[in-house]
């Protein structure tokens, strides 16, 4: 299948190519400007123009972006929480690439090394390869040994680690991906201890001479009042 | 640039709106004085939703709450950081010092650890124990019940614990331990460190009826929208406006000068409206700076007049010198046991729930001065980060191979998260003359405001405190059961010891004295060659105790500003 082929297929498939890159990717003046609404996290005005300094820049070619939809979709295939396409893990490679000017580089790279490697190999490029031309290729390059250095690795194998670290950081700190690790916090709630069986778990307790110090939650709302000596005697 | 004068002479300018700077503005203002707090940033109100951080979630930033744009993340309520664009300084030689500056109202009191700890007895006559540095004109007896009444008012949780230097006060409940901290505890006691509740000022009981209670969401750093940690500007200066103080706030106004007269005395300030690139002049009876250690050195060593050649108050020529941070070593360690871990909500406050006081006897070792330490750890909240490298902990079973791509990356984050725990030691260094902070002859910022470079050497002593805290560390997380997870530093590293700066408790530029020839200031933080002018941050400080500087700056600017308000019945300034 060309390129323009499996775009074709992928339009028919998911709604429209361009709609989806559109919606996905942030592309036309309208995505951005629904990006740069949805994003309220008490910025400095200082800080919200660099955003849209950034949100206005492209880095990513519409090719490279479904190269790394792909990529990020071998990387983590979709489950019953989620998908990297729910946890937006594209966008987020797009706007570090500009955030990090240093990713850049070694990002493109990678993906200009990727389909030169599988054109070799297989005659196409990788989005246009079969599943399993494309894992073994990635077979060759997504393992290390965590002995050892980093730097000390060939550059594919640095690259894959690089967009594998994207990808799952863009999956975990969003909302479904957070949901599927567990945690729990982020909201107002109480806190009275490790409960009981993760204790028993562990074979840990607290400290006897310890328990009557503890806040009682029961009298949280109470004003504190102490006697001369500090000692707290509501 | 135009100046435009105010007609208005206030009883006092205070110069900053950080701990030190609330605390004399709501001392001063509730004596019935009227006041002007000149802040260089903008307003801020943690309350106010257009500047909340606290409970978003990594995906509401477009980079997942990453450190790119604020250094501890996007989330970090610190409008500034170790850069500021157009307000450099500089370094003297291979110095390396480093400068956190936060730019709003409360200052850096919006983002700290709020480990709000006394000075001991000890930590007030140094030199007296170990023949370094220089006692303190005052003693902890002094200043005692102002802690009890910083207590009191602000809140801070903790235990009675009956240690010596470690004074207890007037303490709310502290939270139970989380389950790293119980490792810890574990760990800690099987090589004699002494383990206790955390003293954090947060509100883990109800205070007074303005402000709410803890609700255990982990985002001290990010201010707390109910007003249930310590910020200068919730705790002291909003509740001084409500209670009807004459306070006129200045904000993004960068004081430049203490102005003088031909008597060589404060007039007031001149100062730098950010909005307008225009300086006004605001004139005042007393001057108060509480800018932070640095940027008040900055401000008086820029205020030269003919009178005060060497800048304002310097005829000692000490300000800017004995500029001392606290000693940092951290080390981060893998705990197996706490691999597949049951999941729950275990937020907490935002910082540790026990901390170790130090415990030993300098006399028994290489070095004099002791450390804190402080410990991490547990199921945070994802941001920018969580999932990097998600199974090079593989190694520790034996598997030499990491990485892979599939549902395995699934089951190696769930294994892994939450089985970290760091230990951090904060300890004293010994201020040294050496060491200090100068007008750089070369360079402005871009309001042309004269700024500072550093001059900063450690010493042995503060080497050799690295180099036990490491030693400490590796046996506290042995016992724990677990595996460092970098290489231990070693001499070349000066054994982890933190660039000076790192810890953000610079102190010392201005340090207090009886003898106008050794100190800048006198007990009362008033400058020796000027009688109306003050310094209520962390420049007075003689010696920086194995504590935060927190709770003293609250204590000593709550101190000297009921000094103020007795000079202005006294008549003393007009």
């Amino acid at each position: 299948m060309k390129r323009r082929d499996s775009l074709k297929t992928m339009a028919l498939a998911s709604l429209g190519a361009s709609l989806f890159l559109e919606s996905c990717y942030g592309i036309s003046r309208e995505t951005i400007t629904r990006s740069l609404t949805r994003y309220e996290y008490g910025r400095t005005p200082e800080e919200k123009e660099i955003d849209d300094k950034l949100f206005a820049q492209k880095f990513f070619t519409n090719d490279e972006l479904l190269t790394l939809d792909k990529l990020c979709n071998i990387i983590l295939p979709p489950n019953e929480f989620g998908s990297i396409r729910d946890a937006e893990v594209v966008q987020l490679i797009e706007f570090m690439a500009k955030d990090i000017p240093s990713y850049q580089e070694p990002l493109r790279n990678g993906l200009v090394w990727i389909d030169k490697e599988c054109k070799t190999r297989f005659t196409k490029i990788f989005i246009d390869c079969e599943l399993s031309q494309q894992k073994e290729i990635l077979d060759e390059i997504a393992y290390y040994n965590p002995n050892e250095n980093m730097d000390d690795q060939s550059e594919p194998v640095q690259w894959f680690n690089l967009v594998r670290n994207l990808t799952m950081t863009g999956y975990f700190t969003s909302e479904v991906g957070i949901k599927e690790l567990g945690y729990k916090g982020n909201f107002p709630n109480v806190w009275d201890g490790v409960p009981q069986d993760v204790l028993d778990q562990y074979g840990l307790e607290y400290d006897k001479e310890w328990l009557d110090k503890f806040v009682d939650q029961s009298k949280r709302n109470i004003i504190a009042e102490w006697d001369d000596d500090g000692n707290l005697i509501t | 640039m135009q100046i435009k004068n105010s007609a208005k002479e206030y009883d006092v300018i205070i110069v900053g709106s950080g701990a030190g700077g609330g605390m004399a503005t709501k001392i001063l203002s509730e004596a019935g004085l009227s006041v002007a707090v000149v802040e260089a940033g903008p307003y801020y109100d943690p309350a106010n939703p257009e500047q909340m951080t606290q409970l978003k979630w990594a995906w509401h930033s477009p980079r997942r709450g990453a450190g790119t744009r604020r250094f501890f993340g996007d989330y970090d309520q610190a409008y500034g950081g170790w850069e500021i664009d157009g307000e450099p300084y500089g370094q003297v030689g291979d110095t390396d010092f480093k400068w956190f500056r936060s730019r709003m109202l409360g200052g850096r009191t919006n983002h700290w650890g709020r480990i709000s700890l006394r000075f001991g007895p000890n930590d007030f006559k140094r030199k007296s124990i170990d023949g370094l540095g220089e006692n303190w004109p005052i003693s902890y007896d002094d200043i005692k019940p102002y802690y009890d009444k910083v207590d009191k008012l602000i809140g801070v949780f903790g235990t009675k614990e009956n240690m010596y230097n470690e004074p207890d006060g007037f303490f709310l409940p502290p939270p139970k331990p989380r389950l790293h901290e119980l490792f810890y505890i574990k760990g800690a006691r099987k090589s004699n460190v002494k383990v206790i509740p955390s003293r954090l000022s947060v509100v883990t009981k109800r205070i007074n009826n303005d402000r709410g209670v803890c609700y255990y969401c982990n985002g001290c750093a990010r201010s707390c929208n109910v007003y249930a940690d310590f910020s200068s500007g919730s705790c002291l200066i909003f509740p001084a406006q409500k209670s009807g103080g004459q306070i006129d706030l200045y904000v993004n106004s960068m004081v430049r000068t203490v102005t003088t007269n031909d008597e060589g005395k404060a007039t007031g300030v001149s100062f730098i409206d950010k909005e307008e690139n225009k300086e006004y002049k605001l004139k005042g009876k007393v001057v108060v700076l509480a800018a932070s250690a640095c940027s008040s050195a900055r401000i008086l060593l820029n205020s030269k007049s003919k009178q005060h050649p060497n800048g304002l108050g310097n005829s000692s020529d000490l300000i800017g010198k004995y500029l001392h941070d606290s000693t940092g070593g951290d080390m981060m360690a893998f705990i197996p046991e706490l691999i597949d871990r049951k999941t729950y909500n275990e937020d907490g406050v935002g910082g540790m729930h026990v901390y170790s006081p130090w415990w030993l006897d300098n006399k028994k070792l290489d070095f004099p001065r002791g450390y804190h330490i402080e410990v991490w750890g547990g199921m945070g909240n994802p941001t920018y980060g969580t999932g990097f490298n998600v199974n090079s902990f593989n190694k520790f079973f034996g598997i030499n191979k990491a990485g892979g791509y599939g549902d395995v990356l699934r089951s190696d984050m769930k294994k892994y998260y939450g089985s970290t725990i760091g230990i951090s030691g904060r300890g004293e260094s010994v201020a040294q003359k050496t060491n200090y902070c100068e007008i750089d002859p070369t360079k402005v910022d871009k309001y042309g405001v004269p700024t500072l470079r550093f001059n900063y050497k450690w010493t042995d002593n503060e080497i050799k405190q690295a180099k036990h805290m490491q030693d400490t560390f590796e046996e506290i997380i042995h016992n724990m059961g677990g595996i460092p997870l970098w290489g231990k530093p070693g001499k070349d590293a000066n054994y982890g010891l933190n660039k000076p700066g790192w810890i953000i408790h610079e102190v010392g530029t201005t340090r207090m004295g009886n003898n106008p020839k050794t100190s800048v200031t006198n007990e009362f933080e008033r400058l020796h060659d000027v009688n109306n002018v003050y310094v209520v941050d962390a420049g007075p400080f003689v010696s920086q105790a194995d504590k935060n500087p927190t709770w003293t700056i609250l204590a000593l600017a709550w101190r000297s500003s009921e000094h103020i308000v007795e000079q202005f019945k006294k008549q003393n300034f007009s």
